[in-house]
């Protein structure tokens, strides 16, 4: 169980969100831009702090105001693909792959780096630095580099939005494996109706900062009227999903 | 060189003894002006303009007044020095390692000018990065930080470097112009163009330095496209 409430004042703008989702699949944060979706997955992965709240992965805590648990990030066994990608430039994509790897004892790795290479079909450029690399390979380096610290969640920052189309379709179908191939749950940040449809299991609707719904994509969606982008009209409350 | 412009024995002597009192100074102080850089770039506290200040007064100060200064404190009889004397046994009272201590003092604000300046231009999203992937906020440092920023250290090693071969007015009041120990090449300079027919020494003195400095700036930019190269694959 992923169980996450959290609160945070920023400067004029409150992030109130609260939802519950399974250990396995995509969990997609749907919402239009400046809702809080990135500042939600900030605060599971530890990077920026709740004033208040409780974030429980895998029936781990990993934040309690209450309680005043608070682990940094290092210590969260979360793994996370930013939106651009944040490679290391001065390692080449061994290095960058190997990076959270090391760190970790060899007894507590789930996954390998000969298993990520292959899956990624990232084995002819290992020797190359990021600056040589093509955006969308640039994402599935930063695909493997998380996977490779064997996290017990995966948190995406929109990895897609910043290809272009047919870079798209070269990283999308390595994220809709990942799930099954590893049994790591994914919290997938998005504000495209398109990914959704293609890779997550269940939705969370985020709306000014607040969650507004959760539930599965078929449910929700379907409520959604027309082929709307945003789920701005949907009549449907946290309550009633 | 030293054939070329045919130098004294005491000419190069005062050469040698510029390049190890230059050497110590950025050595020894390199640490501390990495450590004050980054808390200068990434740190926010009261206090921070006065340490900034405080760092950079050298740069402003004459000096004359930075070398008395040392003199109060790490002079023999100063509070610091006869401190370091008893503890360590360290003595900084004219003899090279003042001169090593003052070039370094006076050297400072531009070795950590230049390493905040490239530790400010790293994007501190890898470093959040990094530490999502397992790593402690002093392997950040030592792994993503100080790697990044490393065009900017060695430009501040190469600039402190050549201030220091230069420094003159703290050396002097500090530790006196005394041959072998702390009459480096400026101070012989000063010294050849005070007694007469040391004109020539004092040319060839002068003709060095520039050649120092000048090598100094053109290899630090090699170095810094050298690195800069290889970040870009």
């Amino acid at each position: 169980m992923i169980d996450i409430r959290v609160t945070r004042r920023q400067g004029d703008f409150q992030v109130d969100a609260a939802f519950q989702t399974g250990n396995a699949g995509i969990t997609a944060l749907f919402g239009p831009s400046g809702a809080g979706k990135t500042s939600v997955i900030n605060m599971v992965a530890g990077l920026i702090r709740p004033d208040k709240g409780r974030i429980v992965v895998q029936e781990r805590v990993l934040f309690d105001s209450g309680d005043g648990v608070d682990l940094p990030p290092e210590k969260r066994s979360i793994g996370y693909i930013f939106q651009d990608g944040r490679l290391f430039p001065h390692l080449t994509v061994h290095g960058n792959l190997s990076y959270g790897m090391k760190l970790i004892p060899r007894a507590r790795r789930l996954i390998s780096l000969e298993q990520v290479v292959d899956l990624l079909g990232i084995e002819h450029f290992l020797d190359r630095r990021p600056a040589r690399l093509s955006g969308g390979e640039k994402q599935r380096v930063a695909i493997g580099r998380a996977l490779l610290t064997s996290p017990r969640l995966l948190l995406m920052d929109e990895p897609l939005s910043s290809l272009d189309e047919p870079r798209k379709d070269e990283v999308l179908p390595f994220i809709a494996k990942l799930p099954r191939t590893f049994r790591i749950p994914i919290l997938y940040v998005t504000h495209s109706t398109l990914e959704i449809q293609r890779l997550a299991d269940r939705l969370v609707l985020m709306q000014a900062g607040k969650s507004t719904a959760t539930g599965v994509v078929s449910e929700l969606l379907s409520r959604m009227p027309g082929q709307a982008a945003y789920p701005a009209h949907t009549s449907c409350s946290r309550d009633a999903c | 060189m030293t054939a070329v412009l045919s130098l004294t024995p005491l000419e190069v002597e005062s050469l040698r003894l510029s390049l190890w009192v230059a050497a110590w100074a950025v050595v020894g102080s390199l640490p501390a002006g990495i450590a004050v850089a980054w808390v200068l770039a990434r740190l926010r506290f009261p206090g921070k303009i006065l340490l900034d200040g405080l760092v950079h007064l050298p740069l402003v100060l004459p000096p004359v007044v930075t070398g008395y200064t040392l003199l109060v404190l790490m002079g023999k009889n100063g509070p610091l020095g006869s401190l370091l004397q008893e503890t360590i046994g360290l003595s900084f009272s004219f003899n090279w390692k003042g001169a090593a201590l003052a070039s370094a003092v006076m050297a400072f604000p531009l070795l950590v000018r230049a390493i905040r300046l490239s530790i400010e231009a790293v994007d501190q999203g890898l470093e959040a990065a990094a530490r999502t992937l397992g790593a402690r906020p002093g392997r950040v440092f030592f792994t993503v930080t100080l790697p990044l920023a490393m065009p900017g250290v060695l430009a501040g090693v190469i600039l402190a470097f050549a201030r220091s071969l230069g420094e003159f007015g703290a050396t002097i009041t500090f530790v006196s112009n005394i041959p072998g120990q702390t009459r480096t090449l400026p101070l012989a300079l000063y010294t050849l163009t005070q007694v007469p027919g040391g004109e020539a020494g004092a040319l060839r003195l002068c003709i060095i330095s520039v050649l120092l400095a000048l090598l100094a700036i053109v290899g630090s930019e090699i170095l810094a496209q050298r690195l800069n190269q290889r970040l870009k694959g």
